[in-house]
């Protein structure tokens, strides 16, 4: 059975910067959300977390697309992480969370892990 | 079994080189190495000798350092000449003791020809050889209004170009009716003198002097056999080399009829334990007073003591191309075309001052020689074609001709034999080239650093890098210069398609000349040229998301994701008021302090929601951003200057403000430092920055393309006494250039060693403005400089703007989890959980 979640509301369309990430903090931990205008979809989510600095700044990273598949690379050491599945390109062992997100009219609001039922009040 | 001795007797140019082929070979294991050496400073690079007085000391000159020698295990004993040397008791003699050899190798060089004339001992005659003949020469010249150099050859003209650097009416007398009479014919000569006398510098010909005897208008005068005389106040010898043969003439080794200790193939002399190299040894009849075949001979002797039977001298070409007082002068084999049955083809054009003749032989097939003057450009080819007995063309002149009158183009890197030699410093041919690719090199800076071809005197960089693209390109390795996946294109071209084509954004670059949506190569790249081509705010909309975080952030990441604060001190120089309030912000926001080698201070672990913040209290004391964080300038450091120092010569401190401030905030393909120091004792160590400045009594020595760091490289003399406003238009220049041109995240020294030409092409399109480009460079150095905002303050003064700086939009006061602080020597530091 799929673990309970629910769909926060994190930020309005005017905070996202385009081309670029901003950072949330959620009840799971703090959260990159990348606005790419010209792709589609044009939002992205996944850990503020990078794994291999230990430091909170994915978010800061320069996005784009290698191959085809978009990515955002990290500020410190400067691997990249697709930006759909969270993995890592340079270590296939490495991988961050990703999070579904959506646009609801000007709010953007992403799918964090819940632990009792409950919708939000944003 | 103990070790046995080898002796070498000179510390000079080749006897050095010898050392460093030695020590690296099999047979180093089993000799203990004694080297005896008469002058007092280590070897050095006698060849750019004249450099002393433009400003290179002798550690720039040096060819190595006594660490290594201590490394190799080599005694060194400088400031030591052996007098005797007893061959039946194997050992040499010097004034502190005697020392037992197994193995001796005589590198004493040579010693400068003074003729015998009346008056030649006076105090004032000189020689041209050595540091010590260089500051005697120095001292006499700061109260001579005039100096004379006898002999109108080579090294003599060299000599009347540093006499006259000195400030001095440079005179040359020369005996044959024309300068240069070894290597070039009467026209070749003529022109030259012609070319000479534009500079300022007096020529006599067909002068014999008679006597030296005390002057009237100066210090001295030399009468002449035609009854004139002239005055002057210093007179140098320049009139030929003697081989350095004392030694071995005393104990009996076979010695040539008019000097030169007798070599074989093996470089060793009539006694089998005996060996000689360099200008001192004749081998066939004949000395070479040139570096390179001394490195060759160095090379050979080397592979003999490892009992390598085949290691042979078979002499050398004695070619040259070189610059004298600025004018080109090449000589190639037989310029005299003195070989039974030579024509000659002659090219003169007396309008663009060019001379070029060739010598081909009898069948017309072959290039005996070749004499140039004026313009070197047809040099490496003509030296090809005459070293490789490539057979001519059909209509010879064409190589000599201008392109404009049916010239031939240069000859291809392909019409080259196997053989055929490319860099003759270190003796490397086209086929060692193509070895070293097929082994695995696939470029230039690969091939250079396996075979050391182009690293000696630089002549034959553009031939290599015509070898080494076209050998590539034969394999099918594509000489790819795409920065990445989204644009095939160089730096350089790129640059080139946003100014021609005035695009001002990553979108509409991508769009029309790549593909995707870029990375963070690209981006950065883009966003560099952009700043550099138009100017405008990093932090506007299309440009924010091409940076690397700390030029969106304008601060520099650490590993805990905080940033640290660079705020900008022109010269180091800050008033205490200023250093309060940064103790103070330091203070306020807790923030880890420390003095940078930039001379300015360093404030670490401000939250990214702080910066907006401390920046409005530094900007409100006066300070503007440092740049810490660009691809950009980042410091002027300098020395205090003739302001407080007894040693200072110049204002190095108001000159450091000065360049700070005109270059802050230029965008570059790196970052760029430089400094100012006030006098040669160089406290600011400008020589390891790309862009070095030296004040001397008349002005400013310019040094270029130096770095620190991870690769240090000393800087390049660049120019020297140059004003303030000249100072400033050549760096405008360089500078631009550097901009224009370099690779992303290329320094300026790897840049100009990849430049075709290297730092002479660098100086002629600067200096001499090749290309006719400086106004324009000039120009865009200006607009850049006019339109000069400090990114702080236009961020902190905009509400849309300082949005970016919330470290979670959705909750302003959270504060980061993962940034956890301790206490170390008084102040704070991050303590980092890894994941
Ligand atoms: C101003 C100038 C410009 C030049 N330009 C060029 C150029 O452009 N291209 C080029 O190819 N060549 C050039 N040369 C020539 C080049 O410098 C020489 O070919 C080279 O230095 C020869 O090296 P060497 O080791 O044989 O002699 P040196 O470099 O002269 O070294 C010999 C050393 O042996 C020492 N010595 C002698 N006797 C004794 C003793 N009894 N005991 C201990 N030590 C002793 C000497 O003091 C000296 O230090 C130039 C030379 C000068 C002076």
């Amino acid at each position: 059975m799929k673990a309970p979640t629910r769909w926060d509301a994190v930020c309005t369309v005017d905070d996202l910067v385009p081309e670029s990430g901003i950072a949330v903090w959620t009840e799971d931990g703090p959260v990159a959300v990348f606005y790419l205008p010209h792709r589609l979809p044009a939002l992205f989510a996944i850990s503020h977390h990078d794994p291999i600095s230990g430091a909170n700044v994915l978010a800061r990273g320069i996005t784009g697309d290698l191959k085809g598949e978009p990515v955002v690379a990290s500020p410190l050491y400067k691997q990249h992480f697709s930006l759909r599945t969270g993995r890592c390109l340079e270590d296939e062992s490495v991988q961050v969370k990703r999070y579904p997100v959506l646009l609801d009219g000007g709010r953007v609001r992403l799918e964090v892990p819940c632990e009792q039922r409950q919708t939000s009040a944003a | 079994m103990s070790k046995k001795t080898l002796i070498v007797i000179g510390n000079g140019m080749v006897g050095h080189h010898f050392l460093e082929q030695f020590v690296a070979s099999p047979a180093a294991e089993d000799f203990r190495v004694v080297v005896f050496g008469e002058e007092k400073q280590l070897a050095y690079d006698r060849v750019h000798l004249s450099e002393y007085f433009s400003g290179s000391s002798h550690a720039d000159l040096a060819m190595g350092t006594a660490d290594w020698y201590t490394e190799n295990r080599i005694e060194l004993r400088l400031n030591e000449a052996v007098t005797r040397i007893d061959r039946e008791g194997r050992k040499v003699t010097t004034d502190r003791g005697d020392y037992a050899y197994d193995e001796l190798v005589l590198a004493t060089g040579s010693y400068p020809f003074v003729p015998p004339i009346e008056g030649r001992e006076h105090p004032h005659c000189f020689v041209y050889r050595t540091l010590e003949d260089l500051d005697a020469i120095r001292a006499s010249a700061r109260d001579g209004k005039s100096g004379v150099v006898i002999g109108g050859g080579l090294l003599g003209l060299e000599a009347a170009n540093a006499l006259k650097s000195l400030g001095l009416q440079a005179h040359v007398v020369e005996f044959a009716p024309r300068l240069m009479p070894v290597q070039l014919d009467a026209e070749g000569g003529s022109l030259l003198r012609h070319k000479i006398e534009e500079l300022g510098v007096q020529v006599h010909t067909d002068k014999a002097t008679t006597a030296i005897v005390e002057g009237q208008d100066a210090r001295l005068r030399m009468n002449f056999s035609d009854d004139s005389h002239l005055d002057t106040d210093l007179i140098v010898f320049s009139a030929g080399i003697r081989p350095q043969d004392t030694l071995a003439r005393a104990c009996g080794l076979e010695i040539g009829e008019r000097g030169g200790i007798v070599i074989d193939d093996h470089c060793t002399t009539s006694d089998r334990h005996i060996h000689a190299i360099g200008e001192c040894a004749l081998w066939d009849q004949r000395i070479f007073g040139l570096v390179a075949p001394g490195y060759t001979m160095a090379r050979t002797l080397s592979s003999v003591l490892n009992n390598d039977e085949e290691a042979v001298f078979t002499g050398a070409d004695m070619s040259t191309k070189l610059k004298l007082l600025g004018v080109d002068v090449g000589a190639i084999g037989d310029a005299h075309g003195q070989a039974p049955g030579a024509r000659s083809i002659r090219f003169n054009d007396e309008q663009a001052g060019h001379y070029r003749r060739m010598v081909i032989s009898e069948d017309g097939k072959r290039l005996l020689g070749a004499i140039l003057v004026g313009d070197n450009s047809h040099y490496d080819t003509l030296l090809q074609y005459a070293l490789n007995e490539i057979t001519l063309p059909g209509n010879p002149e064409t190589l000599i001709l201008p392109e404009s009158q049916g010239g031939a183009p240069a000859l291809g890197p392909d019409a080259l034999p196997e053989t055929a030699s490319i860099c003759s410093c270190h003796n490397v041919t086209k086929g060692d080239i193509c070895g070293a690719i097929d082994a695995g090199c696939s470029d230039l800076a690969s091939v250079k650093v396996e075979t050391k071809a182009s690293t000696g005197c630089g002549g034959c960089s553009a031939l290599l890098k015509n070898v080494v693209d076209s050998e590539l390109e034969k394999r099918g390795v594509e000489v790819s210069k795409d920065i990445c996946e989204h644009f095939p294109y160089s730096r350089q071209d790129l640059f080139h398609l946003v100014k021609v084509n005035g695009i001002r954004t990553f979108r509409t670059l991508i769009s029309q000349y790549g593909k995707g949506h870029g990375c963070d190569i690209c981006k950065p790249t883009v966003a560099s040229i952009l700043a550099t081509c138009w100017n405008e705010h990093i932090l506007t909309t299309d440009h924010v998301p091409l940076q690397d975080t700390n030029d969106t952030f304008m601060a520099n990441m650490q590993k805990n994701g905080t940033y640290s604060i660079v705020p900008r001190v022109p010269g180091g120089e800050i008033t205490p008021d200023k250093l309060i309030v940064l103790g103070e912000v330091a203070r306020e926001y807790d923030l880890y302090t420390k003095i940078t080698g930039g001379q300015r201070v360093d404030l670490f672990g401000a939250t990214l929601s702080q910066l907006p913040e401390i920046w409005e209290k530094l900007i409100a004391a006066g300070f503007e951003t440092g740049h810490a964080y660009g691809k950009s300038l980042r410091t002027v450091k300098s020395c205090v200057g003739n302001t407080w120092c007894r040693y200072g010569v110049q204002d190095s401190v108001g000159m450091a403000i000065f360049l700070e401030n005109r270059y802050k905030g230029l965008r570059a393909p790196h970052k760029i430092k430089m400094a100012v120091s006030g006098c040669t004792r160089e406290c600011a160590e400008a020589q390891s920055k790309d862009i070095g400045v030296i004040a001397t009594e008349n002005g400013w020595n310019l040094y270029v393309c130096g770095n620190g760091g991870m690769r240090p490289r000393h800087a390049d003399l660049f120019a020297t006494d140059l004003s303030d406003d000249g100072l400033i238009r050549t760096i405008d220049r360089v500078l631009m250039l550097y901009v224009r041109t370099a690779d992303r995240l290329q320094r300026t020294s790897v840049w100009m060693e990849n430049l075709e030409g290297g730092l002479d092409y660098l100086k002629e399109v600067v200096l001499e403005d090749s290309l006719g480009m400086g106004a324009e460079l000039e120009a865009h150095m200006a607009d850049i400089v006019s339109t000069y905002q400090c990114e702080w303050k236009t961020a902190v003064e905009d509400p849309e703007k300082r949005k970016r700086f919330r470290e979670f939009v959705n909750e302003p006061e959270k504060k980061d989890p993962v940034q956890q602080w301790t206490v170390e020597r008084d102040q704070r530091r991050p303590v980092l959980e890894s994941a």
